[in-house]
């Protein structure tokens, strides 16, 4: 077996670890969610647990702020230990696989790993779930856990399937120095992007629960018979009671904006990098190409971002919306710009 | 104006003024006595608010987006044609629209435009106020505490006064007590009946930052602008061993700014004296170009230098660019009167990684009374025979190199007066030589061969294959100036999201109990402190509990002697 089939197995080794990863996560979510459904009737003597203080710290924001704010010693009700454990040893392990089959993947091509799409995914992944076990490094966030595994291994999995490529050298354009900055720091801020989407995508569910409001409580004009058949998975319902352990909606829209406004600083150095490239290699810092142009609307939807956060009116969910589109956007810019698109970057895959 | 602000910003640092209006009504309804300077100032207001410019930023990544879905004229002038004429009926009209100049458009313009009039109107008050903030004290010490984020309380057995130096102290030290930096810009105060209070405030780099960040934005447009109008850029082919001058005639394709000379050309003369291109043996991509050239200045002076992809070679500010390469078969026709009407080079352009080129050899001056000749094909640089008949290319290298070729004969067109592709005949005043089933000619030559050409129409020999380069030159005096202002926008950006800025502040008061005898030393001292930060801010409360343990610790103080 050659370097380059061994990086191939590590990797699979590595999307086997994340699978075990999601599933601890799910478990321990789906517990959250049994266990406060269980909360409100009666509180089980045989567990010694502080519950007192959970069911009431649900009522605002404010009260659940400082819910989030101890650390990991003061476990919440109904998370399971056991669970929690396996998710983050697994989220380790799997780092170090994927970490060793990218180290592996450079020496078989010898060169920098980060010139094609299944290259980049791998990298991408590796920061993404580096970012989560940053994140997660006190306390567990189960949906965190969930939303970037998810992505994680799909990305993996896509990316063995469908991206492979055997590991070789490069064509002369590619052959500089920035393939290992431009590169490198797009997929950084990609996998940032990632962890800092999960967290506002949680804050959305978070905020309606906090606030008791759902589209799917009040009755729908003329299709009021999909509302019904979906009412269960209203976010104010049962099911969505393990959002009440989760950290408040203000704290993790602090923590979304803190991660993407790294990554959005990364994403400028990406842009700008790519232009110094650009100017080396195809003799104009910028063509309008379209990976560029997919670039550039991410750059600028964040940047909306960043202004709505201090827009009043547009603080907290919208701006949280905007994520979800400027996130869209840089999938969008790896995926169907480099599959589907024909540009000046169309060898990158 | 003790500060500006655009409409709409939330901001906890700045405080809202009483006259601030609710959000949302702008405009008050009283239109009738606006007038004109009214409304110009209202407009101005809508488009230097945050809104406004949220709005712009939204529509800018939407109004982007068409120009990743449809072809650009700027990258592919052909691909355009080729769209409108396969949609007849949108096509025009997406045309019309600018949306195969999509960055060039109308629209687009209008949107960039905008939003640098939001910015630069939001950001010219910004900067002056931030001036004079710098330049001036932190704000007194709000009268209640209790409203702001982060607390702290604690009491002292030290007179209020040497509880708000000690606290300034403390502040003004920092967390890393380094020497010379001053962490906060401090202000102690005395509030009147024993009360006194110290004020610091840090991170003004922040907003110094959002302020480059934004400017540095301005900058970049300008000088985008001014490469736009003084750069040129030109296109060439060079075949091995020929040369080429660097004036506009000399180049294939030339393009430039409208406040470009052509003094501005530098006369060197390029020559290419190699080229070697490396293959991968098993997927056949390619590893490395590299050209061999001599430059010769105007004053004599020659120069043998390298050009590789991605490695440029400048000439006093002008780059050349190795862009493409490709086979140009030298070829010699003679007309039916065995005279040479046509020697040299013709470069052909690579279809596919291995490099099946396609080309025309175009022979016009051709002895009077005979037909024009045209010879179109490909150039397979190893030949490899699939079935009867069907050759195709095996190998970008020139192993085994054929031409594959069909006659065409009658008139060129080269007279018309319509500019002419070099690389496409045009069949519509030709005919094609048929063999005498009824089926296309095809001439095959390999280097040094020679075939008659038929119905008399001569011959033609390809005497050997020669590689050529297709070399991009541009000049962009703005270069550096786009560089610079790139990087200050980033730095800018960086401090701007990084850099914490904070107030903080904390009060000493008597303790009520003994608040007729506060004499120093004698009675406790309420010490209460509170913080705000612009954002998020974690570190805001464990740096206000810093300060306050510093300013309750009595072992740093100069307290006893």
């Amino acid at each position: 077996m050659n370097t380059g089939d061994l990086s191939t197995l590590l990797v699979w080794a590595a999307a086997t670890a994340f699978t075990l990863a999601l599933v601890a996560y799910a478990v321990d979510l789906a517990r959250l969610a049994d266990n406060a459904q269980r909360l409100p009737q009666a509180v089980p003597e045989r567990e010694p647990v502080a519950v007192g203080a959970s069911v009431a710290q649900a009522s605002g924001p404010r009260a659940a702020d400082s819910a989030v704010a101890g650390s990991s010693d003061e476990v919440a009700p109904g998370r399971s230990p056991r669970a929690e454990g396996i998710a983050r040893s697994t989220t380790y392990l799997g780092i170090v696989l994927l970490a060793a089959a990218i180290v592996l993947r450079g020496v078989a091509a010898g060169r920098w790993p980060t010139a094609n799409m299944y290259e980049f995914t791998l990298v991408g992944v590796l920061v993404a779930t580096t970012v989560l076990a940053v994140v997660q490094r006190r306390r567990v966030i189960a949906f965190l856990g969930v939303v970037v595994m998810g992505i994680g291994v799909s990305a993996l999995v896509l990316a063995l399937e469908s991206f492979f490529v055997k590991a070789d050298a490069v064509r002369p354009a590619l052959q500089n120095y920035w393939l290992v900055l431009h590169v490198g720091v797009a997929i950084t801020a990609t996998g940032v992007f990632t962890v800092a989407f999960a967290a506002a995508a949680l804050q959305v569910l978070r905020e309606s629960r906090e606030t008791g409001r759902s589209r799917l409580a009040r009755p729908w004009a003329r299709a009021d018979g999909v509302r019904q058949a979906f009412a269960g998975l209203a976010v104010t319902g049962p099911r969505f009671r393990w959002l009440e352990q989760v950290p408040g909606s203000r704290r993790l829209e602090a923590l979304s904006f803190r991660l993407n406004a790294v990554a959005f600083v990364l994403w400028t150095l990406t842009l700008i990098g790519g232009a110094i490239w650009a100017e080396d290699a195809w003799g104009r810092y910028w063509n309008w190409d379209p990976k560029e142009v997919g670039t550039f609307i991410a750059w600028v939807l964040y940047a909306a971002y960043l202004h709505a956060r201090t827009t009043r009116g547009w603080t907290g969910r919208r701006a949280a919306y905007l994520v979800f589109v400027g996130y869209a956007a840089v999938i969008a810019n790896f995926t169907v710009v480099n599959l589907v698109v024909d540009g000046l970057h169309s060898y990158a895959f | 104006m003790s500060g500006y602000r655009p409409a709409g910003l939330e901001d906890s640092f700045a405080a809202p003024s009483a006259d601030e209006q609710a959000p949302g009504s702008a405009a008050p309804p009283q239109l009738p006595s606006l007038g004109p300077v009214g409304w110009l100032r209202w407009a101005w207001r809508q488009l230097t608010s945050m809104r406004v410019a949220l709005l712009l930023l939204m529509l800018l990544a939407v109004a982007a987006v068409p120009g990743t879905i449809y072809p650009q004229r700027a990258q592919d002038v052909a691909e355009v044609a080729t769209y409108i004429a396969d949609h007849p009926t949108s096509g025009p009209w997406l045309d019309r629209l600018g949306f195969f100049d999509v960055y060039s458009s109308v629209w687009f313009s209008a949107i960039y435009l905008m939003l640098f009039v939001s910015l630069v109107g939001c950001i010219l008050p910004r900067t002056r106020v931030h001036l004079a903030a710098v330049r001036g004290r932190p704000p007194r010490t709000p009268r209640r505490l209790t409203r702001f984020p982060a607390q702290a309380a604690g009491s002292s057995s030290d007179t209020p006064e040497q509880v708000a130096r000690a606290a300034a102290a403390a502040m003004r030290r920092g967390r890393y007590g380094l020497p010379f930096v001053r962490a906060y810009r401090v202000d102690v105060h005395d509030e009147g009946g024993g009360t006194w209070s110290a004020a610091g405030e840090r991170g003004y780099l922040r907003e110094t930052g959002n302020l480059v960040f934004h400017l540095a934005l301005v900058g970049l447009l300008v000088s985008v602008a001014a490469g736009q109008m003084l750069h040129y850029r030109g296109q060439a082919i060079v075949v091995q061993g020929r040369g080429m001058a660097n004036s506009v005639q000399a180049y294939d394709t030339f393009e430039k700014g409208s406040a470009f000379r052509p003094e501005s050309l530098e006369p060197f003369t390029l020559t290419l004296d190699s080229f070697d291109a490396v293959f991968d043996p098993d997927s056949l991509e390619p590893r490395d170009f590299t050209a061999g050239v001599t430059v010769t200045d105007p004053d004599g002076t020659r120069v043998a230098d390298t050009l590789k992809v991605n490695h440029p070679l400048e000439r006093n500010g002008a780059k050349i660019y190795l862009q493409g390469n490709g086979y140009a078969p030298s070829v010699t026709v003679r007309d039916g009167t065995g005279d040479v009407a046509f020697a040299g080079a013709v470069p052909f352009l690579p279809q596919d990684e291995v490099y099946t080129s396609r080309g025309v050899v175009k022979v016009p001056d051709v002895a009077a009374g005979q037909d024009q000749i045209g010879l179109v094909g490909y150039l397979l640089p190893t030949a490899q025979e699939m079935a009867p008949g069907l050759w195709r290319s095996a190998d970008p290298q020139p192993t085994d190199p054929l031409l594959v070729l069909s006659v065409w004969s009658g008139n060129l067109g080269l007279d018309t007066g319509v500019p002419q592709n070099v690389y496409e005949l045009d069949e519509e005043r030709m005919t094609q030589a048929l063999e005498e089933d009824g089926t296309a000619l095809t001439l095959y030559l390999r280097p040094g061969e020679t075939v008659d050409l038929p119905d008399g129409l001569g011959s033609v020999t390809f005497d050997r294959l020669d590689r050529y380069v297709a070399l991009d030159l541009r000049h962009d005096p703005a270069l550096t100036a786009v560089l610079v202002f790139s990087l200050l926008a980033f730095a800018g950006l960086a401090t701007s999201l990084f850099a914490p800025r904070r107030r903080l502040w904390v009060r000493a008061a008597p303790a009520a109990d003994d608040a007729q005898d506060h004499g120093p030393g004698t009675g406790s001292t309420v010490v209460s402190a509170a913080g705000l930060a612009r954002g998020d801010d974690v570190g805001l409360q464990p740096e206000l509990d810093r300060v306050l343990a510093e300013t309750l610790t009595p072992t740093r103080g100069s307290r006893t002697p």
